[in-house]
Order: C-alpha cells, then structure tokens, then sequence
C-alpha cells in the first residue's frame, strides 16, 4: 500500500471528478442531479484517500512522510515535490472533510449552474490540498495563489447581493499580498539555490535579508489569516459568499495563512521572527479585542460570525510566535477547531438563510419551537466557539494561552512579555462568550413572533449527514486532544529545532 | 566560401517566392471573378496557401542545421537564435491567418492582397531575427512595417481604419527616422555596420570605452525598436491603431511583430553592445517601468476591448522588457519565454474578440460580453481563463512567464523592479478580472452567432489548451527559449 502514490492520488482525485461533470450532458435538471452525484462520490473518495493517507502516516516519525518527487520545471529548478508531516496531515483531513460536507450541505440549496458550482468546488479541493502538501515552495504558490480563481467565482456566481464588490475586493486584496510573497520566494530561491522547502529551511538568511523576507510574507500571511488591520475584506467575501464558500473561505482558506507562519515564516526566518515576535502580538490583541467589540455590534449574523473569525484567528497568530510546543500545537489545534466550528457556524446560518432568505439576526427568534434539532446543534457549536470545556474551541485556547504564559527561559528567542499578552488575549475571549451567546438568544429563545418563521421546517437529512461528523469531530477534539496534538509534536519539535538552531548570538544581537 | 551560400535563408527564400506565385496567382484569378459581385474567390484560394508557406518555411528554419552562419554579405546570421525565433514568428504569423480569414470575408474586405501583405511582413520578421548588421537590420524592419501600415487601412471605405492607417504609417516614419539616424551616429563614430565588428570594438580590452556619439545612436536605435514594440513613451499610435483598424490586422499585429521585435531587439543589445549594458540598462527599465505601469494604469477605463487588448499589450511588453533589462543570458531566456507564453494568450484572445459578432455585426465593447457564460459557455471558460493567465494567476501559463522574468530581474540585482512589475500585475489583473465579471456574474445579453470558421476554432482551442496545459508540459518552451539564448551568448 505504501507505495502508492496516495498523496498525488489525493490531490489530483478531484479533477477526475471535474471531467466527469464536465462530460455530462442532458436536459438542466438531470444535468445538476448527475454533477452533484459526482461531485458527492468523488468528494466523498477524496476524504477516504485522505484517511488512506492518515493510516499510512507514521505519527512517531520525524520528518516529512510519504515524500513523492519527480523532475518537473527543469530548467528553473522546480521538482514536483509532495510529502505531509504532523503540521500539515490534519489540514488535509480537514480540506477533504469539509470538501465533503459542502457537496452535501449544498444539496438542494443551490439550484442555478450546478454543474459549474461542483466543478468549481472539486477544483478547490484539489487546490486546497495540493498547498498542504507542496514540499517546494513554488509549486505551494502555484496552489495557494491559484484557490484565488475558483474562490472569485463562487463570491461572483452564487454570491448575495454585492457579491461582485467583495468579489473583487478579496481577489485584489489576496492578490496584492502574495504578489510580495512571490518576491520574497524569487529573492529566497535566487540566493539558496533551491526550491524545496525543506532545504531552505535549513539555509540561514542573513538577518538584513530576513526582516524584509518576514515582512514580504507577512503581508501575505497576515491578509490570509486575516490580522487586523488587513482584513476588511473578510467580512465582506463572508457576507455575500454562498454557504458553501464561506465554509471553505473560514475552515480551510484562513489556516492557509497560519499555516504559512509555520512552514515559511518561522522555521525558514527564526531571527526576524523572534524581531517582529512583539508587532504579531499587538497585532493579535487588537485583532481580538477590537473585531470581538465589533462583532457585538453586527445585525446581520454572517458578519458576526466573520468577525469572530478574526478574532479566533488572532489567538492562532499568537500561538504561532510563541515559539514553544505548548503554544504551537495550540495554534494548530484552534486552526483545526476553528476550520470545523465556524465551518458549522456558516452551515448553520446558511440553514436559516436558505428558509427565509435572510441573514439578520432581527429577522429570526424563538427558532426552538419549530427546530429541535437544529437549536441543540446550534447550541453545541455555539458553546465550542466560545470554548467550553469538552469542545475543540477550548483546548486550542488554553494551550495558547498557557503557551504564551511560559515563553521565557526556554525560548530566549522571544521576548518575555507573555502573561500581559495572555491576560489581553482571555479579555477577549469572555467578550466571545458575549456576542455568541446574545446572538444565540435573539435566534432561538424567545416567542416565535414572526408570521414568517411560522412555516419553518426544521434540518432535512442531507443536512444532518453534513453536520455529523463536524458534531463528532468538534466533541472529539474536546474530550481526547491528545489524539490530535501527539502526530503532531514531532513537526512541532522540528520547528522549534529550526528556531533554536539560529545562531543565538545573531538573534541576541536583533532582540533588545 | 561559396560565392552565395542560401542554404541557411531557405525560409526566406521559399517565403518570397511564394509570395510572388501568389500574387501572379492572385492577380489573374481575380481578373477571372472580377465580373461578379464576389471578390472572396482569390482569398480563399491564396490564403491557405499563404499559411501553408509559412507553415513549410517555419518546418525548413527548424530542421536547418544550427551552426552559425553569416549570409548575404554578413548583414543576416542564421543560428539556433534565429531559428527558434523564425519558428515561432512565422506560426504565429500563419495562426493569425487562421483567425482572421472569416472576419475578412464577413467584412468584405476578402481581397487577397491581405494575406499576402502579411507573407510580406513575415518575410520582414523571419530577417529581422537573423540581422547582424545594423543595415540589415533597418531593411528587414522596415520590409515588415510597410506591409502592416497598408494592413491597418485595409478597410478603406471606413474613415477609422484610415485614420488608423495613417496614424501609424506617420508615426512609424517617425520612428524610422529615428532608427536610422541612430544608425548613422554608431556608423559614424564606430566605422562600421556589422554587430561582430562592432563587438570586437566595444569588446573587452576594448581601449578607448563607447564613444558618447555611439552611445546616443544606440539610444536612438533603442527608441526607434521601442516603437515597433509599442514600449512608453513610445506607445501613442497603439491604442488607436488597435481601435481602428480591422480586427483582423489587429490580431496580425498584436502577435509575430512583438515577438520579432523582441528578437532584433534582443540581437542588438546583447550582441555588439553585450558589454556595455550598464550603459543600455538603464534606458530599458524606464521604457519597462513605464509601460508596466501605464499599460496598468491605463487599462483600467478602457471600454472597448481592442483599446483594452492595445494597453494589456503594452504592459506585456513592460514585462518581458525586465528580462531583457535584467542583461543577462538567463533575463533574455525569461524574456522569450514570457513572449512565447504571451504571443499565445494573445492569439486565443483575439480568437473570443473574432467571435464577438451578434446580428451580422462585429462588436467591440466590453459590456457586450455580459453573460457569455450561459449563452455560450465554452468560449466564456475559454476567454475566462485566457483572462485569467494575462493576469497571471497560476496554475496556468502566463504565470510561469512572470515568474521567470521577475526572477530573471532578482537575480540580476533588481529587486525593487521585480516588486513594481508585480505591484502593476495586481493593478492590470483588475480589468482581465473585470471581464470574467462581465462573463459569468452579469446577466446575460444576446447571444453571439455561433462562429462558422473551424479555422478560428481551432487556434483558440490550440491557445486554450496551451494555457491549461503549460503546468502540466513546461519543458518544450523552456527549451527552445534555452536553446535560442544560448546562442546568443558569446
């Protein structure tokens, strides 16, 4: 079994579905009801190579695992190079699941152009999985910078009503921001020598050189993710993206950034890391606090969840800069939470949306007279966003924060200010308690008052299969993170390796 | 030494001869129709066969053996430069043919001049890649001008077309004017015309440096290329020249000539003056900056999509130029693989704009494209992804042409141009993306007729493909870009 190409098989997978689709042919309503049974099968075998990949993957290995390389750009050096570690594995997983669970939510709620609307999403699974497994950094750019083409158009096509403004103000503003990535990668290759990842982590970047690569990726990362203050655009692409975009934009596109701290920004340029440490931090508090005050304010529920998002995010880019294993897996353990919570969170307003055709949160309340089930799921991914004990949101929390309460003596590369970090960033998290349990209150408590809401069914089948295995995950993470943070620790360990690796004087030199 | 050795401008010599059979041929089986309302006959029989010389003479330039050589008395050079260019520029010459023969006849501007005009031109363009001297420089360009300033005002009945014709054909004497007495200053101060001696003067352990007057005809000689390139601030006559005249003689137009000027301009610079490019950089970044950022900047009010085509243009132009501004063997090969890739985007998006046509009647705003994707959704995916790849997205092909020039431009110690280049690519990715909304977030319009040409089919589904598959194929342009720099490298 092991020698099969199952990476490649993953990645690639979904476009055999996309000619598929593409091939069918027939009345409209056929047409659609044959894409989403492919769309369905193949995203549904892509998940279960993924978990091939799972099964084959060794969690007490060092090092990248299920490597594949072939010649590939000669001329300019660029070899196809695949292979996942502990860092990336889940991210996969996660990109296949919610592929999944898209096709599944969208069922019966998308009517117009689904053939277009399967092909574009099997094309981001495609995407989406191939920049958690690119070992060169090119070939990551290929992947990560191309999402940008199939995420345009499902803002475009199947989109609200100012779906074109936050169409192209997510493509321009991700594209303004990688376009220096791409910069820093040609000055990283140009003075290297090489393309694969895991050589230019080892290569030592002179510290002039490192603080203008850090902030070239940065201003990628950072519009990724999305810190404040560059991520306007996120509230907007949220909003009027359809359900299914939404979940892929905050499940899956967000940790694109995070994960790009972890692979390029921090094991590849420890020193400007340890530099800009301080400017993540702030960053982050003003990311948290800020959009939390801001998503209290919101009437409309997707931009309320979207603001949340940032904030969420703003705990992993503090993990990230913590530099210890604690605050690490934290990060990557709230990057996993978060892609299936607020995943579930879009899902759940998508429901509603789909019903009424309305995002405010006015127009709804007392929803648990009519829908039991969906106010209990509601409830349940609620209370995992605001991190209750036994739900994903929590252990991501705690370990960050713990994590940045211990980042003295071991780490001398970071500068000591954790517990003022640690104390700003819980504020923020009791101000999450706030808006998420007040908008679950105007939702779903309350008298059904509203002549509209009198009809309203509650979840069909097709959705509760989408949601079951966030539910088990989300309550899985909870109860036994250890299940998911130990395949981790390895890579983690390789990248504080890298970190204390540099020179300790060169870093001493630059940190004041 | 042979008194007359043509073997290496074989290309050349089927292309002439066959332009003049065709155009006895033309001539006498046009006197046959002349009586009857329909001119169409002559083109219809000389066109293909216009684009089969082409196709022949670019089948006998590349199986030519590729050992430098000089011909006709030193003023032309064949070798794997050569070669590579001649390929290229004569298959797009013969693919732009290929789109446009519907346009003319649905124009009824069907004569059969047209496609020997154009056999003309690519006479002109096959020499212009092989000139070694600055004499046969000048005739070879000019030999490919003439011909496209009566293509412009081929539509004589519509003043626009004139007014195009005219435009460029006084602005490109301009320029002329401009090549050759740059010409005349390097012949005047250095004594002689031939690149290789001129490299032996100004060579290493050349005694005395560049004498200024050189200097300032090599600049002029830079300038005069600049307008055949349409590089700002030489650009003026491209927008209204692209606008004006027929579409059909902005597809010929919009394709082989940039590519061959590329190649003489690249001949020049990094043959007799490959040591001096200090002195010439710096005159290429400008005319690079400033077209990238005006093509840019330019493009973003434009509403009819040949103006818009002109401006993209002169953008690509910018980039290809940061490769050849970067001044080394490498920034040349970026420079011709980023017009390879770029030459072919064009082809396949002037394939969709030929396709524009709705009530008999060609149409050339933007807007009218709202929609194309539930009329007609093969050639809105395939002008989508087109736009797409000019803007340089990856996965696909106009990508990997930015991405080598740019590292082309690092490489070579000029970081701050590669971050303009790419900050001017996000500005320009506005209007390609601006015509994928039109395609497939607006509500449709009416539809286009269906395209009857399999001609026109053909070429843009080639382009298509190209695009797509450049990920998956890079190897064949990377080599013969490899193989033609390589050649230039002394």
């Amino acid at each position: 079994m092991s020698d099969w190409p199952l990476l490649s098989l993953t990645i690639f997978l979904p476009l055999v579905g996309v000619a598929f689709i593409l091939f069918i042919r027939g009345e409209a309503e056929v047409v659609a009801q044959n894409a989403r049974a492919v769309a369905l099968w193949t995203a549904l075998a892509t998940f279960l190579l993924s978990l091939m990949v799972w099964a084959n993957f060794d969690p007490t290995r060092d090092g990248y695992q299920l490597v594949e390389q072939a010649t590939w750009l000669e001329p300019l050096g660029i070899r196809y190079h695949v292979g996942i570690d502990g860092i990336s594995l889940w991210l996969v997983l996660l990109s296949t699941l919610l592929t999944l669970v898209v096709v599944l939510s969208s069922w019966y709620s998308v009517q117009e152009r689904v053939k277009e609307y399967m092909i574009t999403f099997l094309i981001m699974d495609t995407l989406m999985v191939g920049t958690f497994c690119a070992l060169d950094i090119v070939m990551f750019y290929i992947f990560f910078e191309g999402i940008l083409i199939p995420m345009y158009l499902i803002i475009g096509i199947w989109g609200g009503p100012r779906r074109i403004y936050s169409a192209f103000k997510f493509f321009l503003y991700t594209l303004a921001g990688s376009v220096l990535f791409l910069v820093a990668i040609i000055a990283m290759v140009s003075e290297a020598g090489t393309t694969a990842i895991p050589e230019l982590t080892r290569y030592d970047f002179a510290p002039a050189m490192q603080t203008w690569l850090w902030l070239a990726l940065f201003a990628s990362f950072a519009v990724k993710v999305p810190m404040w203050p560059f991520h306007t655009w996120l509230p907007d692409a949220h909003v009027e993206a359809p359900t299914g975009g939404s979940v892929l934009l905050a499940g899956v596109l967000l940790k694109l950034g995070g994960y790009g701290f972890l692979r390029f920004s921090l094991p590849m340029l420890p020193e400007a890391s340890a530099l800009f440490a301080p400017l993540v931090y702030a960053l982050s508090i003003v990311a948290i606090i800020y959009t939390s005050l801001v998503a209290l304010a919101q009437t409309d529920m997707k931009k309320l969840i979207a603001y949340s998002s940032v904030a969420h995010m703003g705990i992993v880019t503090i993990g990230c800069f913590t530099a210890n294993p604690l605050g690490l897996a934290g990060a990557l353990v709230q990057m996993l939470s978060h892609g299936l919570v607020s995943a579930a969170l879009f899902m759940v307003v998508g429901v509603v949306y789909d019903r009424i055709h309305s995002r405010e949160i006015a127009a709804y309340g007392g929803l648990a007279e009519r829908m039991p089930i969906y106010a209990t799921l509601f409830m349940l991914f609620t209370l995992a966003s605001v991190g209750l004990p036994g739900t994903a949101g929590f252990v991501g929390e705690v370990l960050v924060i713990v994590g940045i309460f211990n980042v003295t003596p071991a780490t001398p590369v970071i500068p000591a200010q954790g517990s003022w970090v640690a104390l700003l960033a819980a504020t923020g998290m009791v101000l999450g308690a706030a808006y998420m349990l007040w908008l679950y209150r105007r939702v779903i408590f309350g008298a059904l008052e509203k002549a509209s809401l009198a009809t309203i069914k509650d979840l069909r089948l097709n959705e509760i299969a989408a949601f079951a295995p966030l539910v088990i995950l989300v309550i899985l993470m909870g109860v036994y993170p250890s299940f998911f943070t130990d395949p981790m620790m390895p890579a983690i360990e390789r990248v504080l390796a890298e970190i204390g690796a540099s020179s300790p004087t060169r870093a001493a030199a630059l940190v004041p | 030494m042979p008194a007359l050795d043509l073997v290496p401008l074989l290309p050349e010599v089927v292309l002439a001869v066959a332009a003049l059979v065709l155009l006895l041929l033309g001539a006498a089986s046009e006197r046959r129709t002349r009586t009857s309302e329909t001119s169409g006959e002559a083109a219809a029989i000389v066109t293909p066969l216009v684009v089969a010389a082409l196709l022949v003479a670019a089948v006998l330039a590349a199986v030519l053996d590729k050992t430098p050589g000089l011909v006709l008395g030193g003023h032309f050079r064949f070798d794997g430069f050569a070669a590579v260019l001649k390929v290229l520029v004569l298959v797009a010459a013969a693919a732009s043919l290929l789109l446009v023969s519907s346009y003319q006849e649905d124009e009824r501007i069907d004569r059969f001049e047209f496609p020997l005009l154009a056999l003309f031109s690519a006479i002109g363009m096959s020499l212009m890649v092989s000139a070694e001297s600055l004499l046969g420089l000048y005739m070879a360009l000019e030999l490919q001008s003439l011909p496209l300033y009566v293509m412009a005002a081929f539509q004589r009945d519509r003043l626009r077309a004139s007014e195009a014709g005219l435009k460029y054909f006084v602005l490109g004497a301009l320029a002329s004017g401009m090549l050759l007495y740059g010409c005349s200053l390097v012949y005047g101060f250095a004594g002689t015309l031939a690149f290789s001696e001129l490299a032996a003067q100004f060579g290493p352990g050349a005694p005395q440096g560049m004498p200024i007057g050189v200097l300032v005809g090599l600049v002029f000689v830079i300038a005069g290329l600049a307008f055949k390139l349409a590089a700002v601030p030489f650009h003026m006559w491209t927008p209204d020249v692209y606008e004006g005249a027929p579409t059909s003689t902005t597809a010929f137009l919009a394709a082989a000539p940039k590519l061959a000027a590329l190649g003489l301009a690249v001949r020049l610079l990094s043959g007799p003056f490959a040591d001096w490019a200090p002195q010439w950089q710096q005159v290429i970044v400008l005319l690079a900056v400033a077209s990238m950022l005006l093509g840019a900047f330019a493009g973003l009010v434009q509403t009819n999509i040949k103006r818009l085509m002109a401006y993209s243009g002169i953008a690509n132009i910018g980039f290809a130029l940061v490769g050849v501004a970067a001044g080394t063997n490498e920034g040349i090969e970026a420079a011709l693989v980023y017009m390879i890739i770029y030459i072919v985007m064009v082809l396949g998006a002037f394939g969709c704009i030929l396709a524009m046509r709705r009530e008999g009647r060609y149409v050339e705003e933007i807007a009218e494209l709202a929609g194309l994707s539930q009329r007609r959704p093969l050639m809105a995916a395939a002008l989508a992804l087109l736009m797409f790849s000019l803007a340089g997205i990856p996965p696909l092909a106009g990508f990997f042409g930015k991405y080598f020039v740019f590292l082309a431009a690092v490489r070579a110690d000029l970081v701050w141009l590669a971050v303009l280049g790419l900050l001017a690519s996000v500005v320009a990715a506005y209007y390609y993306l601006r015509i994928v909304k039109l395609i497939y977030f607006d509500p449709a319009a009416e539809p286009f007729e269906p395209p009857a040409a399999p001609g026109l089919q053909i070429v843009t589904a080639l382009s298509v493909v190209f695009v797509l598959g450049f990920v998956v194929v890079p190897g064949p342009v990377f080599a013969a870009a490899r193989l033609a720099a390589a050649a230039l490298a002394r």
